[in-house]
């Protein structure tokens, strides 16, 4: 089993800390998707990995071996560019043997191995036609047969689908996640659209002030956040500021009543930090009770094929979004009752 | 009444600017060609073909040489440039570019102040080996030519290939790199490739410049290397022998027309600035020993061919080295303002003479003169180009065609066409601002026209709904909006007529000489006070020159 570390690795930007401590495992047969806001240094991190950028300390390892003194072409990794970067001056067929012939295979081999990519990607038929002729989604699909034939260690894709219009993404998205999961090649996958990481990942990791700020299963990351941050990220924005006022169990006050949360790590009396109620697991009740209850006025209640979406104003300017089963009259004001695995207690950050 | 003025107006514009290139351009041509059959095929004792194959087979070698050597020197300048940054390097891009710009006899002048038997390397040699002749003789031969060329044509291959280089996304690299690719791979397999286009459009553009090169080698080879240029000038004006001088031009003609055509094949859709930009992206300071070992060779190597003449040139302008002819006793060497002082006196008392100082006049009024024409007739022709449905190809072929013809053919035929009322070169001197208009025409129009295109119609209509007349349109949206265009346009012919050596050097008779005739003709003296006249004039167009292209930069610099 092979597996990448990207061991407390730090980067500068233009004298600004871009990457700072940031450590990553990445295993064989794995699609870790790496999220995170444009600018939070993704892409940067593919390039420190790729050996194309050094970093200015840290390590990146592969099955333990120091990767630093080994150049960008000796590394055996594939990259695949968020513009694809395809040679203009070559042809299809040119481009995707570019790195079988730097491997210096007989020309036969080449000449199967560039056929069985272009198969693999629907562009057999392509193969002796300019790359600037072709259309987004075809340089897409040929970037991907040139990264993938050399049969790299390990895959990584910057925004793979980033240039390309919404309704092409949705169907390359099936056939990339298809691929690589044929090809069993690890992948680390760089994107800022939390869905189409959620379609893709078998791990989600989200990069945040130069950090790996939480890791983990896509289905476990949406039930935990770690953080405030990871929660906003995710789409997540019931939030309410509070103060722990008892530990066992752990109790919260907040402007708009008492919380009791399922647990948070070490708590203590007398925190400050900010709540996250979850839009869903709220059932309405006839009269507000002396915990876990929150009341508001409905402002819209939309109809959402199994739910309803209603924008409930705690206050003026604040509204919360949660999901009901039974609809709402708009105007009317209403009650919810929020389950403790419903809430998330999140610390104020020293 | 909408439609039959705009109809006159609109031929007007056509008509005009044709009949300028008619008269000055196509006519005089027909008259070469004219007197190069007519008079070839009716000789009794026909021309020898060593008269012109001789000059042809050395034209073509001697440009191939300085072409390959330019490219030898140019590209790792242009690499240099397009990758690192370091400290001084916007300074010494714009003094690494300024030779182009700068007349070819402020060149020649360079290289002759710097490397000339009075220039600065022979007499340090002599003071240090202690000898009173120069110990380097490198005028008259070819390899002045050769440096001349080189120092004269780097900028190109510098801007041309350098900035290909520096929009070269350098993801190619980075995915060649991560494919498996060595450094040296990455260079052979992907780099050079995809420069392969620059590269081969910087040589044609150079080997051109080197082909139809004439006050360089008039200036530094001396009258033993017979380029075309230098024979149809010779033929022309030393031995009056015109039908050889037609054929000469010719030949000429064709083989700048067929290189012209090749360029503008590959060149098409290359967006090729030859002006610095100032601009740098994607660029760092050099890492790797190797880099900054060839960083650091490359700015020694760029001084020394690039500033080095331009700073000997000036230096020699205000330095005695030795007496003037006629001084006697112990003389004062060092700093001096005679050379400059001299200009405005007639020290030799000669009837012949013409102060240095009337030819600067004459080169300001033909270049005032050459702005006007060139300024006025290009707005017509952008015009007519921009509101053009049909012909617009012939129209700028008619306008491209005099830069693709060499300045001593146009001054060939000149002579050959006006030489007798009611133009006449000995009483009509505005012919040569006239000159100068057909080479700068081009550049006004390849400047106006790319402005005038991008005004929307909807500015114009939105005008007139307001209430503009069509005069009033013009002046309130159009004018305004195409000024900056017109400036730099306005700005490149008063240098390209200050500085033109080749045609003018046809039509300047007697008092009418311009400031390069005037440098010319004092560097052929002998004698340290022609020489040093020959800098002080050199320097001055230099510095106006240099000031009229950083003028350039700014107004373009403020408009992106």
């Amino acid at each position: 089993m092979d597996t990448l570390t990207v061991d407390h690795v730090a980067k500068n930007y233009e004298s600004q800390p871009l990457l700072i401590d940031l450590s990553l495992e990445v295993h064989s047969g794995e699609l870790v998707c790496l999220l995170g806001r444009s600018g939070s240094g993704k892409s940067t991190l593919l390039r420190i990995i790729a050996g194309i950028e050094p970093a200015d300390s840290g390590r990146v390892l592969w099955n333990g071996e120091d990767l630093t003194s080994v150049p960008t072409h000796r590394r055996g990794f594939g990259l695949m560019f968020q513009d694809f970067a395809l040679f203009p001056h070559l042809d299809v067929r040119q481009n995707v043997a570019f790195g079988l012939a730097l491997q210096r295979l007989p020309e036969s081999e080449i000449a199967s191995r560039v056929d069985s990519a272009l198969e693999s990607v629907n562009m057999r038929g392509f193969a002796r036609r300019r790359v600037t002729d072709l259309s987004g989604g075809e340089q897409q699909r040929v970037a991907l047969a040139r990264s993938l034939a050399p049969r790299p260690r390990l895959l990584m894709l910057d925004e793979p689908l980033g240039a390309l219009d919404r309704a092409l993404r949705g169907q390359l998205q099936e056939e990339l996640r298809e691929q690589l999961h044929r090809t069993g090649i690890p992948a680390i996958y760089v994107t800022h659209d939390q869905d189409e990481a959620l379609a893709l990942a078998d791990r989600i990791a989200l990069l945040h002030s130069g950090r790996i700020e939480q890791s983990g299963a896509p289905g476990e990351v949406y039930a935990r956040p770690a953080s405030q941050w990871v929660a906003e990220f995710l789409g997540m924005s019931n939030l309410l500021p509070g103060e722990v006022i008892g530990t066992a169990p752990l109790t919260v006050r907040t402007g708009y009543g008492i919380f009791k949360p399922e647990t948070a790590p070490e708590p203590r009396a007398g925190e400050r930090g900010r709540l996250l109620l979850k839009p869903y697991g709220a059932d309405l009740i006839p009269a507000a009770q002396d915990a876990d209850t929150l009341s508001g006025k409905v402002i819209s209640s939309t109809f959402q094929i199994d739910h309803y979406l209603v924008k409930l104003e705690l206050a003026p300017g604040l509204v919360f979004d949660f999901t009901m089963r039974e609809q709402a009259k708009e105007g009317e004001t209403i009650h919810l009752k929020l389950s403790p695995e419903s809430q998330i207690w999140f610390k104020e950050a020293q | 009444m909408t439609r039959r003025p705009s109809r006159w107006l609109n031929n007007l514009l056509w008509v005009v600017p044709l009949i300028f290139l008619g008269t000055l351009f196509f006519y005089p041509l027909v008259t070469i060609l004219r007197l190069a059959f007519s008079e070839t095929f009716a000789r009794v004792e026909p021309i020898q073909a060593s008269t012109i194959l001789h000059p042809l087979w050395f034209t073509i070698w001697q440009a191939v040489l300085s072409a390959a050597l330019t490219l030898l020197a140019g590209l790792p300048a242009a690499y240099v440039f397009a990758k690192f940054n370091f400290p001084g390097k916007q300074l010494l891009k714009v003094l690494t570019t300024l030779p182009f710009i700068l007349p070819t006899v402020v060149a020649a002048a360079g290289i002759n102040a710097l490397l000339g038997p009075r220039g600065w390397l022979n007499m340090g040699l002599e003071q240090l080996l202690n000898v009173t002749s120069p110990p380097v003789q490198i005028t008259n031969t070819l390899a002045a030519i050769l440096i001349a060329h080189v120092f004269y044509n780097i900028p190109i291959v510098i801007r041309v290939v350098g900035s290909a280089w520096a929009q070269l996304d350098p993801k190619m690299e980075q995915a060649a790199r991560v494919l498996g690719a060595s450094r040296t791979q990455v260079t052979t397999r992907v780099t050079l490739p995809l420069l392969r286009p620059s590269i081969i459009a910087a040589a044609l553009l150079v080997f051109l410049f080197d082909f139809t090169s004439f006050g360089v080698i008039l200036i530094l080879g001396g009258p033993q290397f017979q380029t075309l240029e230098v024979a149809i000038y010779t033929q022309a004006l030393s031995f009056f022998n015109l039908p050889v001088a037609g054929l000469l031009s010719l030949v000429q003609i064709m083989c700048t027309l067929v290189v012209t055509w090749v360029y503008s094949r590959l060149a098409r859709g290359m967006n090729i600035p030859l002006l610095p930009c100032l601009k740098g992206e994607g660029m760092r300071a050099p890492r790797l020993p190797v880099e900054k070992v060839i960083v650091a060779l490359m700015i020694v190597f760029l001084i020394l061919l690039q500033v080095f003449p331009l700073a000997a040139l000036v230096s020699s302008s205000v330095t005695r080295f030795e007496a003037n002819r006629g001084e006697r006793g112990p003389i004062q060497t060092g700093f001096t303002l005679d050379y400059y002082r001299a200009l405005f006196t007639n020290i030799s008392n000669s009837i012949f003479y013409v102060s240095p100082a009337r030819a600067a006049l004459n080169s300001l009024i033909y270049a005032i003169v050459t702005v006007l024409i060139s300024v006025t007739f290009g707005l017509m022709a952008a015009y007519a180009l921009t509101r053009a449905r049909h012909g617009r190809w012939l129209m700028d072929l008619a306008i491209m065609l005099p830069l693709g013809t060499s300045a001593v053919t146009l001054g060939l035929g000149f002579i050959v066409a006006f030489n007798g009322p009611p133009l006449d070169i000995l009483t009509f001197p505005l012919l040569i601002p006239f000159a100068h208009s057909l080479v700068a025409l081009p550049f006004v129009v390849r400047t106006v026209q790319p402005a005038l295109a991008s005004i929307p119609a909807s500015y114009r209509q939105a005008a007139s709904v307001l209430g503009a007349t069509p005069w009033q349109v013009w002046t309130r949206v159009e004018a305004p909006i195409i000024s900056r265009a017109a400036l730099v346009g306005a700005i490149f012919s008063f240098t390209i007529s200050l500085g033109e050596f080749g045609a003018t050097s046809f039509l300047a008779r007697s008092d009418m000489i311009t400031l390069p005739i005037a440098i010319y003709r004092y560097l052929s003296q002998p004698g340290a006070l022609n020489f040093g006249q020959a800098m002080a004039m050199s320097t001055v167009l230099l510095l106006v020159c240099g000031s009229a292209i950083f003028a350039l930069e700014k107004i373009q610099g403020t408009s992106a």
